[in-house]
């Protein structure tokens, strides 16, 4: 009985501790590691577990079967975790790439996104004479009308079924609001033709949008006139006038979005209070960061629980598979322990000596799971629907803070795999261990 | 059979590297069940019977655009249709956008030709005679604790009235049942009538959503899709006519590769548990060689001594395997309350239950033979020799 409550209190303390080590920021842990290092150089008890580690390490060639289970085990949790982050992180980065401080969305009041906004001429007129709206050289205000339909194009991948494309109509001014936009193939599209652009990502996804190509739309014919690359969501549209995008899709002259160029971001104050002040008009102002930075929380927070949920599940599994691994070679080598500790090595050297070992395996293990993932996915392009229904295009980032969150959860899985086994190792009497086998 | 004792003795020799093991085999049986749930939620759930008796007939160019109403009438006059209703999106929810309602305006037909949605001839009829009627299915009325006669409003994300008030005021005429095998999130629709929508609603233009077509004959379904698009060729709203199975499946294939996704992240687990088990029965033989020589000596022929083996594995996997399976059955509709029925996940049918157990006994197998080989091959004097 005593046995089990001594057990169960160390469960639950390596749990609480789990949970800390998670939350550490970066800075604290590598203090800890270098505490670590220097209490294992300098202090005689350091240098003794450093020389009963060693000794540990020199035995893993002989039982390279369970040692592979520890480190495929964690590479196994480590890259299913960090590949299902960095889908979020990509589509989120996606996402956010396409707004900025100084360009501000104007939507019909409520409508809570493109797809269910309309503006009428009279108010996307009030909106580009609004104070805070920059201007080009000849005084035109730089804003622009914009209509974001849905259009449905197979992909590449499964030419059988439809997906959902946007197609956007955009005013003249939007080579300026949107900066971010540059055509890299052929040329811009004549307003009042049916010409459209189309974006990098969306030309490698889709089926049919290579310049020079005809695209039927709302029963017309569309020629693609040419490419252009922007880094964010716009990359998976089809861009084309705003005003024969509206008269393709019958919207007369109302649009559904006013993008403006803001004279300065601090102009963005202004600029909403006297849209929200002025009784003709009941919309929503945001500025474009803010718009695109809503659209990716939804979803980054649903990848985040997922991945996390099942990144969980299976750490437990790898847990107690390393539980088993480390019992077996603490069992193995438990003459030779107690013939340590029998010549006066005390119980401390030989616990971390074995904690360390798990954790060094875990680390390779982390590693491994990491370096995988950032070598097939990095970069790796997916789609999937984003705000407005239709296709968002984005890549997987494998950045450096996902790697590191892999490499702190194997070390976890470790610490908790090793510090029973080490334990039992410490405890076991001395006599009993020379006497068995 | 007779064997189980010294199967169960071999497991219970260590206990706790065979209650290790058990976890491990657990969450990855849990996880499969999990995923499997996903998966099935995004595309096997909707491979209905009736989704291949029923066309959905949606605009070509894209799922926003509306088509005429006026295309009912013609529809209905193809040979091969036994009726057809339309169904509007209507996008709305109840008193906090986190409170998402699967509200849809269809007309009378749309029910009729439903035989899933479970109604009493007076609830029928109290719809057909309200105006602003509602019908919600039994699941969602429980969530609210909605009651028959009860005023309900309903904020539209998308359709604001004529006034350009989002509100939607609706009374509760009925509580629906639903048939055994109706797909997934039927018991949590919302119910409205298309007329009171249209006449409502600011822009309305005598639009409706998609058709859904029931056809007398599900082996008619290519020529009466042909037909159907045929009649709006070359017009500004064409229609694209899939079976109801392929149109779901196609609306959730844009969420991304779902399937993919999920057989990529179960095939890790199922590796990492092979490696993890393989190695622990490897192990545990092992150690128990000179008991396997004595089993050898007492009589055990070389061929039972490798039947124990492979059983000790299997037993291990199954007993892990349906207490993960159990779990994942238990976990799977919490999920869907926790997440305030935005996900709903289908409960593990027998098929998840059938490709679970071959999936355990497979693995039983997969990780038994080697070292059920090795106890077979020994040699009783070597064995016991400890050489």
């Amino acid at each position: 009985m005593k046995k089990f409550l001594s057990g169960l209190l160390l469960f639950l303390i390596a749990i609480v501790w789990l949970v800390v080590w998670i939350a550490l920021p970066g800075l604290v842990i590598l203090a800890l590691a270098v505490l670590l290092a220097l209490w294992l150089t300098l202090t005689r008890g350091g240098r003794r577990t450093l020389s009963v580690t060693r000794v540990g390490l020199s035995t893993l060639g002989s039982r390279l079967g369970s040692t592979a289970v520890i480190v495929v085990g964690i590479a196994g949790v480590v890259g299913v975790l960090v590949a299902l982050l960095a889908m979020g992180e990509g589509l989120a980065a996606t996402l956010k790439q396409t707004g900025s401080e100084d360009t501000a969305i104007v939507l019909r009041g409520g409508s809570g996104g493109e797809a269910n906004s309309v503006l009428t001429r009279d108010a996307i007129d009030v909106v580009e004479q609004a104070p805070g709206v920059a201007h080009d050289a000849s005084g035109r205000p730089l804003a622009s009308a914009e209509i974001a339909v849905v259009t449905n194009i197979p992909k590449k991948s499964d030419p059988a079924s439809d997906a959902n494309v946007s197609l956007r109509g955009v005013g003249e001014a939007a080579w300026t609001v949107w900066p971010n936009v540059r055509i890299v193939e052929g040329r811009a599209f004549q307003p009042g033709l049916r010409e459209l652009v189309v974006g990098r990502a969306a030309e490698r996804q889709f089926v049919g949008l290579a310049p020079g190509q005809t695209l039927k739309l709302s029963g017309q014919e569309w020629t693609i006139v040419g490419v252009f690359e922007s880094g964010d969501a716009h990359e998976s549209e089809l861009w084309g006038d705003v005003k024969s995008v509206a008269s393709a899709y019958r919207r007369g002259s109302s649009a559904q979005s006013v993008t403006v160029k803001l004279a300065s971001p601090a102009a963005f104050d202004g600029f909403k209070a006297a849209l929200t002040g002025d009784p003709r008009l009941k919309v929503d102002v945001d500025t474009t960061r803010a718009f695109y930075g809503k659209q990716s929380e939804g979803i980054t927070k649903v990848i985040r629980v997922v991945g996390i949920t099942i990144g969980v599940i299976m750490a437990i599994g790898a847990v107690f598979g390393a539980l088993n691994t480390m019992y077996a070679a603490v069992a193995t080598r438990a003459r030779e322990i107690a013939t340590l500790r029998a010549i006066g090595f005390r119980g401390l050297p030989v616990v971390v000596s074995v904690l360390l070992e798990t954790m060094l395996l875990a680390l390779a293990g982390g590693a491994l799971g990491a370096a995988i993932v950032w070598l097939v996915f990095n970069g790796y392009t997916a789609s999937t629907i984003g705000g407005n229904f239709s296709q968002v295009v984005f890549q997987f980032r494998v950045t450096p803070a996902l790697v590191w969150t892999g490499i702190k959860w194997a070390l976890a899985i470790g610490f908790v795999g090793g510090l029973f086994p080490a334990l039992r190792a410490a405890r076991l009497p001395v006599t009993t261990a020379l006497r068995e086998l | 059979m007779k064997y189980l004792h010294l199967v169960i003795a071999a497991l219970s020799r260590r206990k706790a590297r065979t209650l290790f093991t058990l976890v491990s085999i657990v969450a990855a049986f849990l996880l499969f069940g999990l995923l499997n749930a996903v998966r099935v939620a995004f595309s096997g759930g909707s491979e209905t019977l009736a989704g291949n008796e029923r066309l959905v007939v949606a605009s070509r160019f894209s799922i926003m655009t509306g088509l005429p109403q006026s295309l009912q009438a013609r529809i209905a006059a193809i040979p091969g249709v036994e009726a057809v209703g339309h169904q509007n999106w209507f996008g709305g929810v109840y008193q906090d956008p986190k409170n998402f309602v699967l509200s849809f305006a269809v007309d009378q037909n749309y029910l009729d030709s439903n035989p899933e949605i479970v109604l009493t001839p007076e609830q029928r009829k109290a719809f057909a005679d309200t105006r602003d009627g509602a019908l919600v299915g039994k699941a969602l009325a429980e969530r609210y604790g909605w009651k028959v006669g009860q005023q309900v409003p309903l904020i539209s994300q998308i359709f604001p009235r004529k006034d350009g008030d989002m509100t939607w005021p609706f009374t509760i005429v009925g509580i629906y049942d639903v048939a055994p095998d109706a797909p997934n999130g039927t018991d949590q629709m919302f119910f409205l009538h298309w007329k009171y929508f249209d006449e409502g609603n600011q822009y309305g233009q005598h639009e409706v959503g998609w058709y859904v077509v029931q056809l007398s004959d599900p082996a008619a379904a290519d020529r009466v899709a042909q037909a159907i698009d045929a009649l709006s060729a070359n017009s500004d709203h064409e229609t694209r006519t899939q079976t109801a199975n392929a149109f779901n499946a196609s609306f959730a294939k844009q969420l991304g590769n779902i399937g993919l996704i999920v057989s990529a992240i179960v095939a890790a687990v199922f590796f990492t548990l092979i490696l993890l088990t393989g190695n622990t029965m490897a192990q545990a033989v092992r150690e128990r060689i000179p008991e396997l020589a004595v089993l050898k000596t007492l009589g055990f022929s070389s061929r039972s001594v490798l039947a124990l083996v492979l059983a000790e594995a299997v037993l291990m996997l199954l007993v892990g395997g349906i207490i993960g399976m159990l779990l994942a059955t238990a976990v799977v509709p919490a999920l869907g309350k926790a997440s305030g029925g935005m996900i709903q996940l289908p409960a593990l049918g027998l098929r998840d239950w059938s490709e679970g157990l071959a999936l355990m006994i497979l693995i039983g197998f997969l990780v038994g033979v080697l070292p059920a080989l090795r106890g077979m091959r020994l040699r009783i004097v070597d064995a016991l020799a400890g050489r």
